[in-house]
């Protein structure tokens, strides 16, 4: 009797612990959510429920205290910082994965190759047509994610230095949607992550070094971190909660853990 | 004895059944208030944050620009700030100061300047670095939140206008997320959606009325019976289904068409909300049709008139009442649709010049933008502020439709 009510204190005990709540970037979901189902099913005791919503959402989140672990497709920013700051929390970052993101074209476009200061130019409406970078004479048509994305954010802070996307850029709900789109549309020009990646629509090479070199997105090269456009997919958590997400991040991390990131089509921390 | 005891019993049954009744009536009373409550609520609701927004500043809360003591500009307006930052602006000559670049300052960049070390890892040391920067660069503006200003502070802080209804109403920039300064100007949004319900309307108008006139006055039951439920089941596909429908099928059909460098456009979004508004119109005014009374019909024919003469002067005329009210309040599901839209006119918020170019809609900006915005923040009135402009326009659609059947009726009696 005296063992049984044990028992059952004590599965209590590890279920409210481990009932913990992971939310924010939908780049990182279907990432989280195949970890968690794997996780899960060796861990019978262990319970995770994932959300999306978008990184903001995550960091709102980890403020507010209404979930454990946030995900992030973008460094946490200044302002995120000082808000965690005021609630007194402190957090820690782990780098779960990475992911390349590829600037894509339609199939029949001529042009292959492209320098950071022309996508910059191209997203901020200064270069409207394709013969400006050695194409046909079409005008660009340019599409992006919606701003709740963090990919929107990405983008701008480290292709477009800061500057804002003009507003005759076409902004899509969702990444299949761009996809589809730029395989329509003769003069479209887009950016996706790498795990979106297919025949229908044509990856450019990169150069962010004026145009020495040209890098075009792939796991290889994303792996030993010659493409210039690689963003860190992180978890963010408050060192409060620290003993209770330790074990599902380091699972993460293990190699049995990378070896999802890499089916999920992303690419694996390198050893 | 017995009889006074039936005559109880009697007595007890009516004060029941009148109980019952009564019970029954305040039940319903009670559900109508409690309908008329949600709505009345749900408006003050919206108005009361979308007015909100009038009360802020485009600068984030919290957050000031400030700059060296020593320049002269006091002032900048909300496109100035943005277009500093977006370094379409490069020198201070041009907002009224002297001829020196501008140099940048947003948070993330402090450790250009500073270690990690120097600011602290409570970033206690922070208020003191931001002094010295805005001390020794003359030419610097920053963007910086107000709580890490101190006492002795020694840049300016510059002055920033609220929102303005003609900033709002007039703007033509709808860039909710531009740091360090928002854009909103909606007139962008409220013509694209005019113009994507507008197509909607021409659209859907001819083929709707035609199919209601051949359902009502030409087609036998057995085609009708068939027809009818069909139409109606076009209201119940989900409009995100349109929306795929719309992007794989309609948007490339319209790019080959009129040999446009882009297929999202205001027209695919009318013609996916044309066909949306279809059942809306056939239903109503086939509807209104039928209850042409049959004896104005067979007067009518009696007369000598042809059938279609007896459509075009009788059953019309009749029913165009019906018929104007089940067209607007097509045009209502069509400026109100927000999934459909938003996958297929390309959401660029410029100012569209024609139906071949993309728009962005008041519904799908703010499906496509809440999700994010903090609870109470400037970009979270923004959208309310568009919900109330929203509001209003149904609003004088639903009026219109009230003015139009109360007129004909009036008439007829």
């Amino acid at each position: 009797m005296k063992t049984k009510t044990i028992l059952v204190a004590l599965c209590l005990y590890t279920s409210v612990n481990f009932a913990q709540k992971i939310k924010g970037s939908d780049t990182v979901l279907p990432l989280a959510q195949k970890e968690a189902e794997t996780y899960m099913k060796t861990n019978k005791m262990a319970k995770l429920t994932v959300t999306g919503g978008g990184s903001g959402v995550g960091f709102a989140a980890l403020v507010d205290n209404t979930t454990d672990i946030a995900m992030a497709s973008r460094k946490i920013k200044m302002d995120e910082k000082i808000k965690l700051q005021d609630a007194g929390r402190a957090y820690k970052e782990t780098i779960i994965a990475y992911d390349a993101l590829s600037v894509i074209v339609n199939n029949e476009n001529k042009v292959s190759q492209l320098t950071r200061e022309q996508l910059e130019g191209i997203f901020t409406g200064k270069i409207k047509n394709w013969k400006e970078v050695g194409g046909d004479d079409m005008p660009m048509v340019v599409y992006s994610r919606e701003s709740s994305s963090g990919t929107f954010e990405f983008f701008k802070e480290h292709v477009m230095n800061k500057k804002n996307y003009a507003s005759s850029v076409l902004s899509m709900p969702a990444t299949g949607a761009i996809v589809q789109s730029v395989s329509q549309t003769k003069g479209a020009i887009g950016y996706i992550g790498l795990a979106y990646m297919d025949k229908q629509v044509k990856a450019l090479k990169v150069s962010y070094d004026a145009g020495k070199t040209y890098i075009a997105p792939s796991m290889a090269t994303a792996k030993d971190k010659t493409y210039p456009v690689v963003r860190p997919l992180y978890y963010y958590y408050l060192t409060t909660v620290e003993k209770a997400v330790k074990p599902f991040v380091d699972y993460v991390l293990s190699a049995e853990g990378q070896k999802i990131v890499e089916a999920v089509g992303y690419v694996p921390l390198s050893k | 004895m017995r009889s006074i005891l039936k005559n109880d019993l009697q007595r007890v049954k009516t004060f029941y059944k009148k109980f019952s009744e009564r019970f029954i009536e305040g039940l319903l009373m009670l559900s109508s208030s409690i309908t008329s409550l949600t709505v009345v609520l749900i408006v003050v609701f919206l108005f009361k944050e979308g007015i909100g927004l009038f009360n802020q500043k485009p600068v984030e809360q919290g957050y000031v620009i400030a700059i060296n003591k020593n320049n002269k500009v006091k002032k900048l307006s909300s496109a100035q700030l943005k277009n500093i930052y977006d370094q379409k602006i490069a020198h201070w000559s041009e907002v009224g100061g002297t001829n020196d670049s501008i140099v940048l300052f947003q948070m993330e960049d402090i450790s250009n300047y500073f270690s990690d070390e120097q600011i602290g890892d409570q970033l206690q040391n922070l208020p003191t670095c931001l002094n010295k920067l805005l001390d020794s660069l003359p030419n610097i503006i920053a963007f910086l939140p107000e709580k890490y200003i101190n006492k002795d502070f020694k840049g300016t802080i510059l002055d920033v206008n609220k929102v303005s209804l003609a900033d709002f109403f007039g703007g033509k920039e709808w860039i909710p997320t531009a740091k360090p300064s928002a854009q909103l100007g909606v007139l962008p949004l409220i013509l694209g959606t005019l113009w994507v319900s507008l197509g909607a309307i021409l659209l859907a108008l001819p083929l709707g009325l035609a199919a209601a006139v051949y359902m009502s006055e030409i087609a036998d039951s057995r085609i009708r019976r068939i027809m009818k439920p069909l139409i109606e089941l076009l209201a119940g596909i989900p409009s995100v289904v349109y929306g795929f429908f719309g992007l794989v099928i309609i948007v490339p059909l319209i790019q080959k068409t009129f040999n446009l460098p882009v297929g999202e456009t205001g027209l695919a979004g009318s013609i996916v909300l044309g066909i949306m508004a279809l059942p809306t119109i056939i239903t109503i005014s086939e509807d209104a049709m039928r209850n042409t009374p049959r004896a104005m019909k067979e007067a009518s024919l009696a007369l000598g008139a042809s059938k279609w003469q007896t459509i075009y002067k009788v059953v019309i005329p009749y029913s165009i009442s019906g018929i104007s009210a089940g067209a607007i309040l097509g045009i209502g599901r069509a400026i109100g649709e927000t999934m459909a839209v938003l996958m297929v006119t390309g959401n660029a918020a410029v100012i569209p010049h024609t139906i071949l170019a993309p728009v962005r809609t008041i519904p799908a900006t703010i499906a496509a933008e809440l999700g994010e915005t903090s609870n109470g923040g400037l970009h979270y009135k923004a959208l309310f502020a568009l919900g109330c402009i929203l509001f209003l326009i149904t609003l004088f659609i639903n009026l219109t439709v009230e003015f139009i059947s109360n007129r004909r009726k009036y008439n007829k009696h």
